[in-house]
C-alpha cells in the first residue's frame, strides 16, 4: 500500500534529470561540496564553459585520464580562476559574432574552492567582479583547505580546529573570524551575489539560474559540509548545512541591483550549539567561546535583517 | 606514481593531455569503497525523491515503476539517502562480504 497517492510531483519532477556531473568521482563519503557540484551543474544546463580553480573538487573529478564532468571544463591554477573564465567569456563573445561557432548563447562559469576563491584568488575574482564580464563565479566554501588536510583558510570559522590552528593550552583553534566574502562581492555593486546551500537543493538551483538570466558578472557562495575536514558523521551533511542556516550561522540571503532579501526565513533561530556539537572541530570550545560565537552571530544577523527590512 | 607498463607512450596521448570521452570517470566503480549498503522497503516509499535529490554520487534512479533505486557499483554508502528519507524507507546495513 502506498502512503500518500500522487506525490511523485515534488523533486524529481521540478530538477533537471539530466546528470553533468558524472558518477564514479573519488569524493569522500557524505561529501556535501560535491552534492553542490552536482546540483550546479543539473541548473547551469549543457550550454556552459566552466573553468575551475585548484581544489577538492577538480583534484576528485579529474584524475587523469579520468573526468567526471559531461561539459567542457578547463583546469586552471589556484589563483585565476575568474580571469580564465573572463578570457573564455571575451573570446566567446568575439568568435560567436564572428560567425566561426553556432551563437548558442553559452555561458562562461568560474568555480572554485574557499581557498581559491577567499585567499589565492580574490584579486582575480574582485578584478572580473569590475571589470563586468558576464560570468557567474561559484565559490563552494567547505572552511579550510581539505584536500592537503585541512589547512585554516581565511574562510574558517572562529574557533574550528584545523591542523595548522589546532587547540591546546595555547589556543582555541582558530582565533579570527570568517572573511564575508559574500559581502566583498556586493560591494563591486554587482548585479546577483547569493548565499545557498545544497541543504536547500530548490534554492541552489533557483539562484544559480537567476546568476546565469542577469547580465553582468554573479556571484554564488555555497556552504558545502566537508565531513572529513569538520570531523563530522557523513550522514549528517545535509542536516549540517540546513542547521547551519536555521542557527544563522550562514544565513540564505540574495542581493540583486543592491536589493537584500532573506531566501530562508527560519522564524525561531536555533542556539549556534546545536550546529557545533555535531561537528569534532568544535567538540573544544568552553561554553564561553560559544557564547561569544552566538553574540557574534546574532549580531550579524541583525544586521543583514535591517539590510533586507530596507 | 603508477609504474611505467609500457603500454601507453606519451606520444599516444591526445595534445594538452585533454579528455575526450566527458565523464569517463563512470568507467571507474567506487562502489568497492562502501561498508553500508542502503536496503529499501518500498512498501512505505511514497516517491517523494529526497533520496534522489540529496545523494552526492548521483547514482539513485528512478525506474519505471515510479521508485528510485541505487545503482549499487557506485553507491559508496554515506547514509545520506537514510538519514534524509521522509519515511524510512531506507536503511542502512553492514556489507556481509
Amino acid at each position: 500500500m502506498k502512503l500518500v497517492e500522487n506525490f511523485d510531483i515534488f523533486a524529481p519532477v521540478v530538477v533537471p534529470p539530466e546528470e553533468y556531473f558524472s558518477p564514479g568521482h573519488r569524493a569522500c563519503q557524505g561529501c556535501g561540496e560535491v552534492l553542490a557540484v552536482r546540483l550546479v551543474c543539473k541548473a547551469l544546463g549543457p550550454n556552459v564553459i566552466i573553468s575551475m580553480a585548484t581544489g577538492c573538487m577538480e583534484i576528485v573529478s579529474s584524475p587523469y585520464p579520468h573526468s567526471a564532468w559531461r561539459v567542457p571544463w578547463l583546469h586552471v591554477a589556484f589563483e585565476n580562476a575568474a580571469a580564465v573564465a573572463s578570457g573564455v567569456e571575451a573570446a566567446l563573445r568575439v568568435i560567436e559574432r564572428k560567425g566561426k561557432i553556432p551563437a548558442k548563447n553559452t555561458h562562461s562559469i568560474a568555480m572554485g574552492g574557499d581557498g581559491g576563491t577567499t585567499d589565492i584568488g580574490l584579486q582575480s575574482l574582485s578584478g572580473m567582479l569590475e571589470r563586468g564580464h558576464d560570468v557567474v563565479y561559484v565559490c563552494y566554501d567547505n572552511e579550510a583547505y581539505m584536500n592537503t588536510g585541512v589547512q585554516r583558510s581565511s574562510s574558517t570559522p572562529f574557533g574550528a580546529m584545523t591542523t595548522t590552528s589546532p587547540p591546546g593550552k595555547m589556543s582555541f583553534g582558530q582565533s579570527t573570524w570568517k572573511k564575508n566574502v559574500a559581502e566583498i562581492a556586493v560591494a563591486h555593486k554587482i548585479p546577483y551575489v547569493a548565499t545557498a546551500s545544497p541543504s536547500y537543493p530548490i534554492d541552489l538551483i533557483n539562484k544559480i539560474k537567476r546568476a546565469v538570466d542577469v547580465v553582468g558578472p554573479a556571484y554564488v557562495h555555497v556552504l558545502s559540509v566537508c565531513p572529513t575536514g569538520w570531523r563530522s558523521a557523513g550522514n549528517n551533511s545535509i542536516k549540517l548545512g540546513r542547521l547551519a542556516v536555521e542557527s544563522a550561522v550562514f544565513p540564505l540571503y540574495e542581493v540583486k541591483d543592491g536589493k537584500y532579501r532573506l531566501t530562508i526565513d527560519p522564524p525561531k533561530l536555533r542556539p549556534v550549539s546545536d550546529y557545533l556539537k555535531l561537528q569534532g572541530r568544535f567538540r573544544h570550545l568552553t561554553p564561553d567561546l560559544i557564547e561569544q560565537i552566538q553574540k557574534r552571530v546574532t549580531e550579524e544577523y541583525g544586521i543583514l535583517k535591517k539590510k533586507c527590512e530596507e | 606514481m603508477p609504474k611505467e607498463t609500457g603500454k601507453t607512450r606519451w606520444q599516444d596521448l591526445p595534445i594538452g593531455f585533454m579528455i575526450t570521452d566527458a565523464g569517463n570517470a563512470a568507467e571507474y566503480h567506487t562502489g568497492t569503497w562502501r561498508s553500508q549498503q542502503p536496503v529499501r522497503n518500498n512498501d512505505r516509499c511514497f516517491r517523494c525523491g529526497m533520496c534522489y535529490l540529496f545523494c552526492p554520487e548521483g547514482c539513485i534512479h528512478r525506474g519505471p515503476d515510479g521508485y528510485f533505486f541505487a545503482d549499487l557499483r557506485y553507491c559508496k554508502g554515506c547514509g545520506i539517502c537514510a538519514q534524509e528519507c521522509w519515511s524510512d524507507t531506507i536503511n542502512m546495513v553492514e556489507e556481509t562480504e
